[in-house]
């Protein structure tokens, strides 16, 4: 669940603009030399761009009595990495923000910092730590990380713009608020979220042996 | 390990489905951080509206099923692909 359309102050917008397009555009770059050097990358960034595509699009019931959807980028941040990620994140939430009224226009650039860079990156650091336990627990603990972290993102981003009170305990009081949420909601569904993005690694490898050397590091 | 992984993903959404407070409305995570913004600051008015919003309810079943079913068909298609061409490399 992404930031409503009008839902943050312009400043805030400006703000998290400022921070994406950067990120996006060297995503843009990252993704054009990857398909450069190896164009067998292409039909692989269409599975990782679909993984967020179908999961994104799920909106799944959770033990908070309401519903959220998973963010799928998982799988793309281990095969491509953040950059790549966020440029990925982009195409779905523009998608959505146009045809859907999900998320916004205007929320473009926060929806993008939580779901297309902060989350990813944070699994890829995770993915990058674990990696030498096994590929699916790696992949599994990137993908639910991402997933959890861009809610516990947008809870914060959503705290600055609405402190209880104007200091940093307000922020505090306000990121609670809006854990309670977004973050609690998202447990369940960023674990199974871990394991579908696992079977789905697993299975490229078995399938694509360059995947294999992709994802040894 | 696959039929650990498949046990866990069911037991999830079993829990996921029953542990239900009742009475729930399922409402969108994003409907309630709205009431919540009203809370904070009452006075808090949205400043822009979609461009575009789907008029009705199926529409917007239609267009969210149909980002599923692209991101589907691209990792059906691709894992199918590869699947194949596994198969006619060892055959």
């Amino acid at each position: 669940m992404h930031i409503m359309e009008g839902f943050l102050p312009a400043e805030w917008c400006a703000a998290w603009y400022t921070f994406s397009i950067p990120v996006v555009v060297y995503g843009a770059w990252i993704v054009r030399k990857r398909i450069d050097a190896n164009p067998g990358a292409k039909s692989l960034l269409a599975v990782a761009a679909g993984f967020v595509f179908v999961l994104s699009a799920l909106k799944l019931p959770s033990v908070t009595g309401s519903c959220s959807h998973p963010t799928g980028t998982g799988v793309a941040v281990v095969l491509f990495g953040p950059a790549a990620t966020a440029f990925i994140s982009v195409i779905v939430l523009f998608y959505q923000a146009l045809l859907l009224a999900h998320g916004g226009l205007t929320t473009l650039g926060a929806n993008t910092a939580s779901m297309g860079i902060i989350g990813p990156f944070a699994g890829w650091l995770v993915y990058k730590a674990i990696r030498r336990f096994g590929l699916k627990t790696a992949v599994f603990a990137a993908a639910a990380v991402a997933d959890w972290v861009t809610y516990v993102v947008t809870s914060f981003q959503l705290a600055l713009a609405f402190p209880a009170n104007p200091s940093l305990a307000g922020v505090i009081e306000s990121t609670m608020k809006f854990m309670a949420i977004f973050a609690v909601t998202q447990i369940p569904l960023a674990l199974m979220e871990g394991v579908v993005a696992a079977l789905l690694v697993s299975y490229l490898v078995e399938v694509r042996e360059d995947v294999a050397e992709v994802v040894a590091a | 390990m696959k039929k650990l992984l498949l046990s866990v993903l069911v037991l999830l959404t079993i829990f996921a489905f029953i542990s239900v407070a009742a009475g729930e409305e399922w409402a969108g995570a994003d409907e309630q951080a709205e009431e919540a913004i009203k809370e904070i600051n009452p006075n808090y008015e949205p400043w822009f509206s979609p461009v575009w919003e789907p008029p009705s309810g199926e529409i917007e079943s239609f267009l969210f099923s149909l980002q599923a079913a692209i991101g589907a068909l691209l990792i059906g298609y691709f894992l199918g692909y590869y699947r194949g061409a596994k198969h006619a490399r060892n055959a």
